[in-house]
């Protein structure tokens, strides 16, 4: 796996990106699996409690569907795209930290059935745009 | 050197270690009222069946404990506390005295014999409608924040009223208090923030871009959380009514244009006072809180009632507005909150509250001045003068140094000053917002701003040093993340009672 480095913090090459920070790796059959990147773990800092998005629950592109508190703020968990919610990751539940500590991986968030993937698809961003985004502040 | 005591003090159930019985107060034991609750009967599931579990303490082993307890604590009375939007000023010790009137009176007795009281109320209800530029306030609702979930149901049912269900929508600024949003929230409202321009204000192209039909209000406290004055609140008036929406002012910075400006003249509609704030109330810990709900034109019909008003000559605990949103509490604010309050205002009169807003926003442009030439302490619009706050960023430090604003907090801890607001509103990154109030002396200020300057040189040298500070308070850096980490968070005795046990895992 190919990994860039923004100061301290790290992007894949492998997934896309938006503009809130969360991260997308899509296979083939439009399920994308979704989690917060990097930067946005060290930023938020410790990790102590996620509300998970609803199962089952139709969601739009850029809806809220969770919330990730930490020990410095409380922060919402948008939905790069729109689709069904097909899996949550419950692990978080009892140990939230696994975020912190593997924020690409293990600390995964929720699956995604993705309804409108090729218009919707075009809005993420590349590994190279969201280094742009994070070096822009 | 600032040192502060340290207690290995245990928890008032280890005190006892002996086991012996021991007891500081005589709980009374009279058989006339023995004999009379025999005679009642009490459902068996509401009888004690064990004897209560209590700590086995004499007087003295109480009196020590919570005097321990107390030097490990910081307040006010001990020093500054410069907890940005929290108005953490010193409240005169003569307001105590005042809260004496609700020791023999209660406001449930008959009219007739609290007429003093009813007048207190009456009478803090016009001021506080002078003071805001208001028409009318009630002074039912128990705590600001019960204020202005009062004032977001107001705007829901007036919009109600006149069939304009399809708003839906409340704006917040994104540099608001998180409970414009959460009261928003709670009263059924979408909430959209409201993005700010590079000079810290609302970004009126994007207001003008966002308010439709749809908007039912916005929230917006003036100044800002950032400490600056909305300059186009005019403006920002115009556009929000033009579509019938509501503004809606949060009090909690009123501290810094106290008397000096009123919500009322910028066009807010209904507004929301913290008395813990800005009217020498307890914050917090102090007891049960106390707030105002205030309203212009059409919207005081929709105050939470009861109002205090005078008929013939007699003050009277019964006016209850037209379309009012009914009680926000199950009878009335807290009274002795309100005496609190009455004293305060009447003992500075409007010279002396005007003072309060000049003197606030001074101590904080003094406080900019001081340092000005700290350039790891980053300013929004560094050229705008500020009024009650002030929020710096120590992102360079972050950066360069690795040292946060939360390692800053801690040096100044260690130092006996309390801790600025941090990480707070979140637009500004690694903030430090600190409120210094009017309260505090020109030594104090300076004392601050030399002990700030000499933690960011220090910084700059031996960042580890800061990093590991405090060391001189009572209790060191907690473990914020296995305070609140669901398999080690213990809010009560309870809960830690459970734990030991081994019956509680995680708490959710």
């Amino acid at each position: 796996m190919n990994e860039m480095k923004v100061g301290r913090y790290v992007v894949l090459t492998d997934r896309l990106y938006t503009e809130t920070d969360e991260w997308v790796v899509l296979s083939n059959d439009n399920v994308a699996v979704i989690g917060i990147t990097d930067y946005a773990q060290k930023k938020l800092r410790d990790i102590v409690g996620i509300e998970l998005p609803q199962l089952q629950k139709e969601v739009k592109a850029g809806e809220s569907v969770g919330v990730i508190e930490s020990v410095k703020a409380a922060a919402d968990i948008f939905s790069p795209l729109s689709g069904i919610i097909v899996e949550v990751n419950n692990k978080l539940l009892e140990h939230p930290e696994i975020i912190n500590k593997d924020p690409y991986g293990e600390g995964w968030i929720f699956k995604l059935k993705a309804s409108k993937l090729s218009e919707e698809k075009e809005k993420l961003l590349s590994p190279e745009k969201y280094i742009e985004k994070i070096k822009g502040g | 050197m600032w040192r502060q005591a340290k207690w290995n003090e245990p928890l008032i159930f280890e005190l006892n270690k002996s086991g012996a019985a021991r007891q500081g107060f005589l709980i009374n034991k009279d058989e006339e009222i023995r004999s009379q609750i025999k005679e009642m009967k009490i459902p068996k599931n509401l009888l004690r069946e064990n004897e209560p579990d209590l700590p086995s303490l004499s007087e003295l082993e109480v009196v020590r404990h919570f005097v321990r307890l107390s030097q490990m604590n910081f307040g006010v009375d001990i020093g500054i506390m410069p907890l940005g939007s929290c108005t953490m000023k010193y409240n005169p010790k003569i307001e105590e005295k005042a809260t004496a009137i609700t020791e023999f009176h209660h406001p449930l007795e008959d009219e007739d014999y609290i007429q003093g009281i009813l007048e207190m109320i009456y009478e803090l209800q016009n001021w506080f409608s002078e003071i805001t530029g208001m028409d009318e306030c009630s002074l039912q609702v128990p705590a600001g924040s019960a204020g202005e979930f009062a004032g977001v149901l107001m705007i829901k049912k007036y919009h109600e009223e006149h069939n304009r269900n399809y708003k839906d929508t409340i704006l917040v600024a994104d540099t608001a208090h998180g409970t414009n949003p959460a009261s928003a929230a709670m009263a059924g409202y979408k909430v959209m923030y409201v993005k700010s321009n590079a000079e810290g204000l609302v970004d009126m192209d994007i207001l003008r871009e966002i308010v439709n039909d749809k908007t039912a209000g916005f929230m917006l406290t003036n100044p800002n959380t950032l400490g600056l004055f909305e300059e186009n609140i005019l403006e920002i008036s115009k556009i929000i009514h033009s579509t019938n929406a509501v503004l809606y002012y949060d009090g909690a910075n009123l501290n810094g244009v106290l008397g000096i400006a009123r919500p009322g003249d910028m066009g807010f509609d209904i507004v929301h006072l913290n008395l813990h704030k800005t009217f020498a109330v307890p914050h917090g810990g102090g007891g049960p809180g106390a707030g105002a709900i205030c309203a212009k034109g059409e919207l005081v019909n929709y105050l939470p009632y009861p109002m205090v008003e005078k008929v013939n000559g007699k003050y009277k605990l019964s006016k209850i507005p037209k379309n009012s949103i009914g009680k926000i509490a199950t009878f009335y604010g807290n009274v002795g909150n309100l005496a609190r309050s009455f004293a305060y205002i009447l003992g500075l009169g409007p010279q002396g509250i005007q003072m309060i807003g000049k003197m606030s926003t001074l101590a904080t442009n003094y406080l900019i001045a001081k340092l000005r030439d700290v350039k790891e302490l980053e300013l929004i619009a560094p050229n705008r003068h500020r009024k009650h706050e002030v929020v710096f960023s120590v992102k360079q430090l972050m950066e360069n140094y690795g040292v946060s604003a939360n390692d800053v907090a801690k040096a100044l801890l260690d130092n006996g000053f309390y801790a600025p607001t941090i990480y707070f509103p979140p637009i500004v990154e690694e903030a430090l917002m600190i409120e210094p109030t009017e309260t505090e002396t020109k030594e104090t200020l300076d004392m601050f701003a030399e002990t700030l300057k000499k933690i960011v040189n220090d910084a700059k040298i031996n960042p580890e040093q800061v990093m590991k500070s405090p060391n001189n308070t009572s209790i060191a850096r907690l473990d914020q993340a296995y305070a609140n980490h669901p398999s080690t968070i213990t809010p009560t005795y309870r809960v830690l009672r459970l734990r030991r046990l081994g019956k509680i895992d995680y708490l959710k």
